[in-house]
């Protein structure tokens, strides 16, 4: 008895042992040699993980090396590669952009030997820490205010607008007219509003203080001709700022004082389901608003005109997502991550799932030599813009996120009515300024 | 002489209390004290720390958002103490009499507990703006919004768990002393504050600590319902804390200070509580 008492005792705290400790393994994937290395993706793309795990089944049934791929959204993206890169089995590979990209300086590889920075249209595309190759662009997104064209043929047959085509909207008063036009009207076209909410909440602030901001910060870069960040802004372009953000205000679907909990999904489907006629979003965005009430065919993409002089020839705003390599992974991991790299760029399975399953515009020679190029009708408007020799409006670092987020929360104040322009304007040049400061 | 039980405790103790020992070690001692060492560093990820002293602290401090999150916090903190005790208290009085039903309710009460704090504030997060949305605002209009919001929420959640440690408490009360002073001639008042409430002392002390502690470290809640929207006005410390630390790259130093900084903040403030409260317990 006393035995039997010992063993259900040592068994009792043995169970113990393990359930304290259960949370203290370590996880591999399955299928793959460890001699070959491993490939361990950190993406901020969670719309296409999907895609990615498939693309890494492939390339490990193909090259016999592991690949594990996780996602992390815009909101969260910096918490988890602060909190993956600190373990010890950290990402090999990680997406980074311009705005943060300043903040992981000390885990960059140097990827200037890499096939895939070789193979870019544009080198100078890259993100140089000091001289080396910190990151690689490898999907080239569009945004601008993406309209529906058959709410807008409606517009352009209706007997009071002023406007009848749409080659006639190429600057701000022009959209503005269209704009207030259908929101007068909105009953006759069938809709709520002109423009879909621009919500504030944590899923579509990016939308306003950063992607929209870019604009009048594309100008001020553009003026001082350069392309590297500087100290200060002059808030010359605050004005045609503010315009295109009062008229997503007032030809709304949506009341100002209700912005602050309106949602990146509620402007989507306001747009998908055709109650708004605008929407201010990127290539990223399609897979959200495709196969609903809106075809694809009746997706057009409009220039974030703001009254801009010389706006007629603005094209749609560019940006890019980047790779960077983690300098401290172990040799092996780090040459098996290249191999993934070379992987995307030349094998043809990878390339149809990057065009075709994840619809990425990819910035390399060989894509576009090879045929690959992909069907988002959001990356397919720009073909008309670049035909017509438009200029991108490229995304140029802004000094933080925390600047991003400030101005956002600003304009938010700003829309309620709980907040002043003035404050709009202090967030975006003394802001610029305080930020600039912190992050040299 | 030594007990059975007492001999198998000598021989036995270390294979039973050293696990759990070890993962307070690990799960705990580790962690706080690499927390205060990191609140002294600048730092990116938490295994590239370089030693900077107690420049973390100075901005912490010299921060408005974080002073206001602290004054919301403490406004949080009293007002939901005052509300959760006072109700928790009367519907375990009312309970402890003799009701129809009173189990079902006592369950029912208890039951917004069961539900993790997250889900609780998206469903209250539609439960406000759905009401709100009759005046054209919505919860995160404003931080005052946001704060009674929390505050409803919070209250819905705590009083049913309140209630339980005080009914476990009424329960146990000495139906003597009652009796004596219904032979004495106290009215109802009178038994309720002069004998019944100094005897539930010892309740009291437990629900206070829980409610101030928890009302200073609520998090998920405050996450779900405004994220400390608009401007991280209805923005209370934990949050702060967390978004220092995660929301912007070399500022991670700067969240772990506030964190040390909390901690005391509710080491000091729960000690106080704990010392005035069992002062004033008696016994029957």
């Amino acid at each position: 008895m006393k035995k039997v008492m010992k063993a259900v005792a040592l068994a009792a705290a043995a169970a113990m042992c393990v359930g304290t400790f259960a949370g203290c393994g370590s996880s591999s994937s399955s299928g793959a040699s460890s001699d070959k290395g491993h490939v361990y993706f950190l993406s901020g793309k969670p719309e296409q993980l999907d895609q990615f795990k498939q693309l890494g089944k492939e390339f490990t049934k193909d090259t016999g090396i592991g690949f594990d791929v996780t996602a992390a959204s815009f909101d969260n993206g910096q918490q988890t590669l602060k909190s993956e890169l600190a373990k010890s089995e950290a990402p090999t590979l990680f997406d980074v952009d311009n705005n943060n990209f300043l903040d992981w300086t000390s885990y960059y590889d140097d990827m200037s030997d890499t096939n895939m920075y070789k193979d870019l249209n544009h080198q100078e595309y890259a993100l140089k820490d000091g001289q080396k190759i910190g990151a690689v662009p490898y999907v080239q997104e569009r945004y601008g205010i993406i309209y529906n064209k058959a709410l807008l043929k409606k517009y352009f047959d209706a007997k009071w607008s002023s406007i009848k085509s749409i080659d006639k909207i190429d600057n701000f008063k022009a959209l503005k007219t269209v704009a207030d036009e259908i929101q007068d009207h909105k009953g006759d076209i069938g809709v709520k509003g002109a423009f879909s909410s621009a919500g504030f909440d944590s899923s579509s602030i990016k939308r306003f203080g950063d992607q929209l901001a870019h604009i009048p910060v594309y100008y001020e870069y553009h003026d001082m001709k350069t392309t590297t960040e500087p100290a200060t802004v002059t808030g010359k372009y605050m004005p045609n700022f503010k315009n295109i953000f009062d008229l997503y205000l007032k030809d709304s679907t949506t009341p100002p004082s209700q912005l602050s909990s309106a949602t990146m999904d509620d402007s989507n489907s306001e747009f998908s389901l055709g109650d708004a006629v605008f929407l201010q979003n990127g290539s990223w965005g399609y897979s959200q608003i495709k196969d609903q009430q809106v075809l694809d065919k009746d997706i057009g993409v409009l220039p974030i005109y703001m009254g801009v002089p010389g706006e007629e020839k603005q094209g749609l705003t560019v940006s890019f997502l980047y790779f960077a390599v983690n300098k401290n992974s172990s040799a092996k991991d780090k040459k098996a991550t290249r191999q993934f790299l070379d992987y995307i760029l030349k094998n043809d399975k990878a390339r149809k799932i990057f065009t075709d399953d994840m619809g990425f515009e990819t910035p390399f020679k060989s894509y576009a030599k090879a045929g690959y190029k992909t069907k988002n009708p959001i990356q397919r408007a720009n073909d008309a813009y670049a035909k017509a020799g438009d200029y991108d409006t490229v995304i140029y670092p802004l000094p933080s996120q925390q600047w991003a987020q400030s101005l956002g929360n600003a304009m938010l104040e700003y829309a309620q009515g709980t907040g002043s322009w003035a404050k709009v304007t202090s967030a975006f040049v003394d802001g610029w300024a305080k930020e600039y400061k912190s992050t040299h | 002489m030594i007990s059975m039980a007492g001999k198998s405790i000598r021989r036995w103790w270390a294979l039973f209390a050293l696990p759990t020992f070890a993962a307070f070690i690990i799960g705990f001692v580790v962690p706080f004290v690499m927390g205060i060492y990191l609140s002294l560093c600048k730092f990116s990820t938490v295994t590239d720390a370089k030693f900077i002293g107690f420049s973390n602290y100075s901005k912490a401090l010299a921060d408005p958002e974080f002073w206001h999150a602290m004054w919301y916090t403490i406004a949080f903190t009293i007002i939901t103490t005052l509300i959760v005790n006072i109700i928790a208290f009367s519907v375990a009085y009312m309970l402890t009499k003799a009701i129809h039903g009173a189990t079902i309710f006592r369950s029912i009460f208890f039951m917004p507990n069961l539900i993790g704090g997250i889900i609780l504030g998206y469903v209250w997060l539609l439960l406000l703006n759905g009401v709100l949305a009759k005046w054209g605002r919505s919860i995160t209009y404003s931080g005052t919004y946001g704060f009674w919001g929390m505050v409803m929420l919070y209250c819905w959640q705590q009083i049913g768990y309140m209630m339980i440690i005080y009914i476990a408490g009424l329960q146990a009360l000495p139906g003597d002393v009652i009796e004596a002073a219904h032979v004495d001639g106290a009215n109802g008042r009178q038994t309720l504050f002069d004998v019944t409430l100094p005897l539930m002392m010892p309740s009291i002390t437990v629900c206070t600590f829980l409610t101030i502690t928890n009302g200073f470290k609520m998090f998920d809640q405050n996450l779900a319902l405004t994220n400390g929207a608009p401007s991280n006005k209805s923005e209370l410390l934990a949050l702060n804390i967390y978004r220092t630390f995660y929301g912007r790259a070399g500022f991670e130093g700067v969240g772990q200070a506030k964190a040390v900084i909390f901690f005391i903040i509710v080491a000091v403030i729960a000690v106080i509580q704990n010392r005035l409260t069992t002062s004033r317990e008696v016994a029957a």
